[in-house]
């Protein structure tokens, strides 16, 4: 059924068809919106049987969920930025115990300085956590991505985080086709937990495990994340028969066959950047784009494939690795081992800086050209960041550098100054 | 002090009682029971916490006819308990985190009333505890456990007391007991080990959660910690249990002192053993043989430098007015007299 | 349940560790000896039928005390109870009443009819027991109980010997007497009356018999010198009680004088109380702390309205009244006269200075030696010089009273049950003492002893009624379970219960417990809170 609603609304809708047990929420912008419209449901009882949980924090959250799913419980929660940090602990626990918790990022940048506007750094900071992490394009792809990964993280006995730009996404109204109740149960099958706290059949989850052990531990949860690399293109395939659309998978390519220039990203910028490929392709530059959207596991084969022919690849991304460069930039390297091509990383939006057409176009040209700086920001103020680096050469200031550049600014403290 | 006489050979105060009928007899005395955490573990010789744990696991067991699971927080009682590859539990259990373990209780029990609900019924027949030793509870876990208890989540939490971090080495936590010598509060300067009016007193900030049940025990008084279990039990919604347990390894007594140690800390009135009921004390367990805080000390290595010449009678006696504070305060001394049996 | 590898554990993994190997020392089990039971002159296992008693199987706890002592009902009214006066709970609040629950047992096993059983099995001899008192009855009662044929031979017309004779009704009334005597004839042992042996030697041929028990009691009362007018009255305690038990009441006087210091003295003048003596007086050579007499009985006899003159003795005696020659101690103790002297008031004077046997049976006895008028035994054996003839009771060495005599009987009866069967019984097992400092006397609620209800002190002194009144079931319950059990488990699943390794195995009611060496680390709780003292911590050797 099609509906124009937010993309938070889409979510919770989805979520509520594949009738999770538990629901444990705390809220941190730009998620509310998620957790607001399933206490809604819940209360309202049209989603029943369903306990949903006030926590006090995301590491109540993420460890409620913990015990709820260990118990056999479809268990979800939603976070963000610092509330993603908050968990960490949880997060890790979780998957080292191979609990089937969804979750969704509604990702936005973490401070210091305090930001709540979207980047992907929080999802980024997570990705050796063991969990699969599964990237949005679109308000309907996350809408259906919710839908695969109960069903991916139970078969695979493992957790699922799917990724969606906050406000870009979670707070933008889109229409969206939203599945009924009959699809969606068959798709998704009860929760069949692999391991459960049952007083019928009791065990004890969470042994100390020493040296003797902890490797083999840890290679048997990266064979499972490969296991999951072969099931998410499958599970993407049996989605499209019953639902009758293209979501989920491992990469998207776009107009890649014969291009010489391929840029990579993951999210919602894919939508823009769709827009520039297609703009630029019709200015005749052979171009092509592909959207990662399982980034853990990461498709290395699928990666390499799709940019092995190209002569420069630009990852444009969301993330930033500071001291060094791009995070998925590096992960896209490592994919093409032993190629010899132009590789660019194009830092962009952090914080929420707006992704323009205009600059990608122009960054792109530059890439085309290869004028592009090897790691370039996207749109960065060159001015004030001289202008500080310049007073920093002469004397060092203590005090947190964003403060320092508002000052710059004559935001803050002006007349101190 | 005399006590009534409930049963006339030894009194309310043994394990068991081969004259008492069988249904008023400690679960501990059962053939039958449990062993919910059994032989195996690697827990130090006379370790209170295995103690205080089987005490309180087996009584809640038998409360719910086995059907009961367990989160554990981090801590001694995890590690000598699930070592790769032996478990000592019988009962389903889950370690998650050092601080979560409370929530991971309210996520049990959650997940059990949707599947409750599903089968058609009102609530689950499987009941949950979450428990952890002091640190877990009063110092990392304080969040989680306050939420749970806020919330007023369907779960017994039992926090095991030995006053400090063992498992890491004798740190102390915010349950360490002033004068206490610990790795981080060591006997030197003018106020030699943990310092004088820190800490805090969670049974008593529990109780301001207004929740329906509080109580606290000590592996010395195994009816009254039987009982309360099964009290608990009886009830739904948050409840806290409090149990004192001594560590002869991090307390520096005797290992076949850990009862004694115990029983001198009610006696003494250091630790005051009551129960509460949405938020008021209901019952309080008079001492029955009253003893000066030194006798409870002297044993305790980590007391060692009270002690001796020229010793710190000085501190001694603060400590002694801080019994004598408790005595006062839970009227320690009433009139009323405990329901061990 | 495919689980997930490492990181989720079956249930009792553990098992396979065992952690018995950390252990430096381990917990023995041990029966150790209380201190009542080492007390006990009748060699009685009173913390064994107590245990019993406490839970409320008396006919167990009966069973268990008669195998030792067939007069719990004799024994709860007029045994000394010395067990009492070394009972640890003392220590904590006041001893157990071992003896009221000991007379509780006799009343209701005389109230319920329990009879002892015959013996399973003839052994073929015959024993000859001379004498039928306490030390010739238990020596029967335990003769026959070892399968042989037993004859009592009574110089007198009635058995019991000093319990009858000796001592007053209101201390043991007869038909309690009777009862207990009558189950004894009634496992087949024959009494004859009147029948006094005067030469044992020929008594033995005639009888056929194989061994014999000589028990004769020591009836004829000493004589002091006291210079005395005919008008005056004087009278032996032997002969006053006897009359007492034969009918005629002895005529002593609205006042009486009692000479000598040991318990008949005491039952005499009480007795004389309850005879309409006004004045009933005690006089005594030395001072109260010297008396020979239990304390309990002077103190009775006090509230009773007797008196007593210490440091005082009789130097003559006239009609209607003695002379005392006042007495003071030594710098040794001893009473030295002063010649001081004081007269007294008294219609009858008296004496009660102890009792001789008549030995004149055994003139012809081969092989035996005598010492201050008794017949010398071996003190393990009680076997006299004379292959196959034992002896006890007055005619020993000791202490007499009834208690004693019984004692000595069992033993001379278990000798003699090996002399006849050509075996020895070897050395006694010497058992350590279950002493106070090994209870964890925190287990023990407190619980103060139960007073027996005495009758009226006014009542007391102008009736035989029996004084000491019996325990009800209920308090005799409460008394039994007064007992610490002192150095033998009791079943209080301490151990079993508060070990952390539950290396303590519970073999179920009856069968005690045992230590689990697999998973035991040695801690020593277990001992530590054993009520008892029955767990012992043993190095382990390396």
């Amino acid at each position: 059924m099609k509906k124009q609603i937010e993309g938070s609304r889409a979510v919770a809708e989805s979520v509520a068809l594949c009738r999770p047990d538990v629901i444990c929420a705390y809220p941190i912008s730009p998620q509310t919106h998620i957790v607001e419209g399933l206490g809604e449901l819940v209360k309202s009882g049209e989603l029943s049987p369903c306990e949903f949980l006030n926590v006090e924090s995301e590491f109540a959250a993420m460890s409620v969920a913990i015990g709820s799913s260990a118990t056999g419980g479809r268990t979800y929660t939603a976070t963000a930025s610092q509330g993603l940090l908050f968990m960490v602990e949880a997060v890790y626990n979780a998957s080292g115990l191979g609990l089937p918790i969804v979750m969704t990022v509604a990702n936005r940048a973490i401070g210091a300085p305090i930001n709540i506007w979207n980047d992907h750094s929080d999802s980024m900071s997570q990705r050796d956590c063991g969990w699969i992490q599964l990237f949005a394009e679109s308000n309907q792809e996350a809408l259906d991505l919710h839908i695969q990964a109960f069903r991916l993280a139970e078969e695979m006995s493992m957790p699922v985080m799917v990724c969606m730009d906050g406000f870009i996404l979670t707070h933008a109204y889109e229409q969206v086709d939203m599945p009924d109740q009959t699809q969606v149960d068959a798709f998704l099958p009860p929760y069949e937990p692999r391991q459960v706290l049952d007083p019928d059949d009791p065990v004890s989850i969470g042994a100390m495990v020493g040296p003797e052990a902890f490797m083999e531990v840890r290679y048997l949860a990266h064979a499972k994340q490969l296991m999951a690399l072969a099931r998410i293109p499958e599970i993407a395939a049996e989605f499209e028969q019953i639902f009758g659309r293209n979501a989920g998978g491992l990469v998207r390519p776009h107009r890649v066959e014969d291009a010489e220039t391929i840029v990579v990203a993951l999210g919602s910028v894919i939508g823009t950047l769709q827009e520039v490929v297609d703009t630029m392709r019709d200015q005749g530059e052979k171009i092509g784009l592909l959207s990662i959207r399982a980034f853990r596991p990461f498709p290395l084969a699928e990666v390499r494939a799709a940019l092995g022919g190209a002569k420069r690849v630009v990852v444009l991304e969301k993330s930033f690795s500071v001291g060094l460069g791009g995070v998925v930039s590096t992960d896209v390297r490592l994919a093409l081992s032993g190629i010899q091509l132009h590789g660019y990383t194009v830092v962009a939006g952090l914080g929420g800086r707006a992704i323009t057409q205009d600059s990608l176009l122009r960054v792109l040209g530059e890439a085309i050209e290869d004028k592009l700086e090897a790691l370039t920001f996207l749109d960065l103020d060159w001015d004030i960041v001289n202008r500080h680096l310049a007073r920093e050469a002469e004397t060092r200031r203590s005090g947190p550098i964003a403060e320092n550049l508002l000052r710059d600014l004559g935001v803050v403290g002006a007349k101190v100054y | 002090m005399t006590q009534p006489i409930k049963f006339y050979q030894t009194g309310t105060f043994t394990v068991g009682n081969r004259l008492l009928p069988p249904e008023q007899r400690s679960v501990q005395s059962s053939i039958a029971r449990d062993n919910s955490l059994n032989s195996g573990h690697r827990a130090c010789q006379g370790c209170g916490e295995a103690l205080g744990a089987r005490y309180a696991v087996d009584a809640a067991m038998r409360a719910t006819h086995g059907r009961l699971i367990a989160a554990n927080a981090t801590g001694c009682l995890e590690v000598f308990s699930t070592p790769y590859p032996e478990s000592s539990w019988q009962l389903p259990w889950l370690h998650s985190l050092f601080g979560n373990a409370a929530a991971v209780g309210s996520g049990i029990a959650a997940a059990l009333r949707v599947k409750a609900h599903k089968a058609g019924q009102e609530q689950s027949d499987i009941r949950v505890i979450a428990q952890g030793g002091d640190g877990g509870t009063t110092d990392i876990g304080f969040g989680c456990l306050s939420g749970m208890f806020e919330r007023n989540d369907d779960v017994l939490y039992i926090c095991y007391d030995n006053e400090g971090y063992m498992n890491t080495g004798v740190q102390r936590s915010s349950a360490t007991p002033p004068a206490a010598r610990t790795a981080t509060t060591m006997p030197m300067g003018p106020e030699p080990g943990a310092e004088f009016g820190k800490g805090k007193n969670v049974p008593l900030i529990a109780m301001a959660h207004e929740i329906p049940y509080v109580a606290t025990a000590t592996v010395a008084d195994l009816r009254d910690l039987e009982a309360k279990v099964e009290k608990a039990m009886s009830l739904h919604g948050s409840r806290y249990l409090h149990v004192f347990v001594p560590c002869p390894l991090g307390w520096g007594s005797a290992s076949c002192d850990t009862i004694k140690l115990a029983r001198l800390a009610r006696e003494t009135g250091l630790f005051p053993v009551f129960e509460a009921e949405n938020g008021q004390v209901t019952d309080v367990t008079t001492i029955r043989r009253r003893v000066p805080v030194e006798e409870y000390l002297r044993p305790q290595k980590r007391f060692a430098h009270l002690f001796g010449d020229p010793g710190r009678p000085d501190l001694i006696a603060r400590i002694q007015a801080g019994a004598d504070r408790n005595i006062e305060r839970f009227g320690l001394l009433g009139s009323q007299t405990s329901e061990a049996s | 349940m495919k689980k997930p590898f490492a990181i989720t554990l079956d249930p009792d993994s553990a098992l396979a560790n065992k952690t018995g190997a950390w252990r430096t020392e381990r917990p023995v089990y041990v029966d150790r000896l209380p201190p009542c039971n080492r007390e006990c002159p009748a060699g009685e296992d009173i913390q064994g039928w107590l245990y019993h008693a406490e839970s409320g199987d008396y006919e167990a706890a009966w069973r268990h005390l008669t195998r030792d002592n067939p007069f719990p009902a004799i024994m709860g009214r007029v045994c000394y109870h010395t067990c009492e006066s070394v009972c640890n709970r003392a220590k904590l609040d006041a001893a157990v009443g071992i003896n009221s629950v000991e007379g509780f047992l006799g009343n209701e096993a005389l109230r319920r009819g329990w009879q002892f059983e015959s013996p399973a099995q003839e052994s073929g001899h015959h024993v000859l027991v001379i004498g039928a008192g306490p030390s010739g009855l238990s020596a029967a009662y335990h003769l026959r109980r070892l399968g042989h044929a037993v004859t009592v031979l009574e110089a007198g017309p009635m058995p019991g010997g000093m319990m009858r004779f000796g001592i007053p009704k209101y201390r043991l009334p007869r038909n309690v007497l009777d009862a207990e005597v009558k189950r004894i004839a009634d496992m087949g042992v024959t009494f004859r009356y009147n029948e006094k042996v005067t030469q044992l030697v020929e008594a033995m041929r005639d009888e056929k018999a194989d061994a014999c028990f000589l028990a004769i009691g020591a009836h004829i009362a000493k004589r002091a010198y006291i210079p005395a007018k005919d008008s005056s009255r004087i009278l032996d305690a032997v002969s006053v009680l006897r009359s007492m038990e034969e009918g005629d009441k002895p005529l002593l006087g609205r006042k009486v004088a009692i000479y000598g210091g040991g318990n008949t003295a005491i039952d005499v003048a009480r007795t004389a109380r309850r005879l309409g003596a006004t004045d009933a007086v005690i006089v005594y050579r030395r001072n109260r702390e010297s008396m020979p007499a239990h304390d309990f009985e002077l103190e009775e006899a006090l509230e009773e309205g007797v008196m007593v003159k210490w440091l005082s003795t009789i130097s003559s005696a006239d009609e209607g009244e003695i002379t005392i020659e006042k007495m003071e101690l030594d710098e040794a103790g001893h009473p030295q006269p002063t010649g001081e002297l004081e007269t007294l008031a008294a219609d009858s004077l008296v004496l009660a200075l102890g009792q001789d046997i008549d030995m004149s049976l055994l003139e012809t006895v081969p092989d035996l030696t005598f010492e201050e008028g008794r017949v010398v035994v071996d003190p393990e054996t009680m076997m006299t010089g004379h292959p196959g003839l034992f002896a006890g009771g007055d005619m020993s060495a000791g202490e007499r009273n009834v208690t004693v005599a019984i004692g000595q009987a069992k033993r001379a009866a278990r000798h003699m049950d090996a002399w006849l069967r050509g075996a020895n019984l070897g050395p006694k097992s010497e058992k350590a003492v279950a002493d106070f400092d090994r209870l964890n006397t925190w287990y023990y609620s407190d619980a103060p002893k139960t007073i027996r209800p005495k009758l009226d002190a006014a009542r007391r002194t102008s009736s035989f009624d029996e004084v000491q009144g019996a325990l009800t079931e209920d308090t005799a319950l409460f008394e039994a379970r007064r007992c610490l059990s002192c150095g033998n488990c009791f079943e209080c699943d301490n151990c079993y219960g508060v070990c952390p390794d539950n290396a303590v195995i519970k073999l179920g009611t009856g069968q005690g417990f045992q230590i689990n060496l697999d998973y035991c680390k040695g801690c020593g709780i277990c001992a530590a809170e054993c009520p008892c003292g029955a767990i012992d911590m043993v190095p382990e050797e390396s």
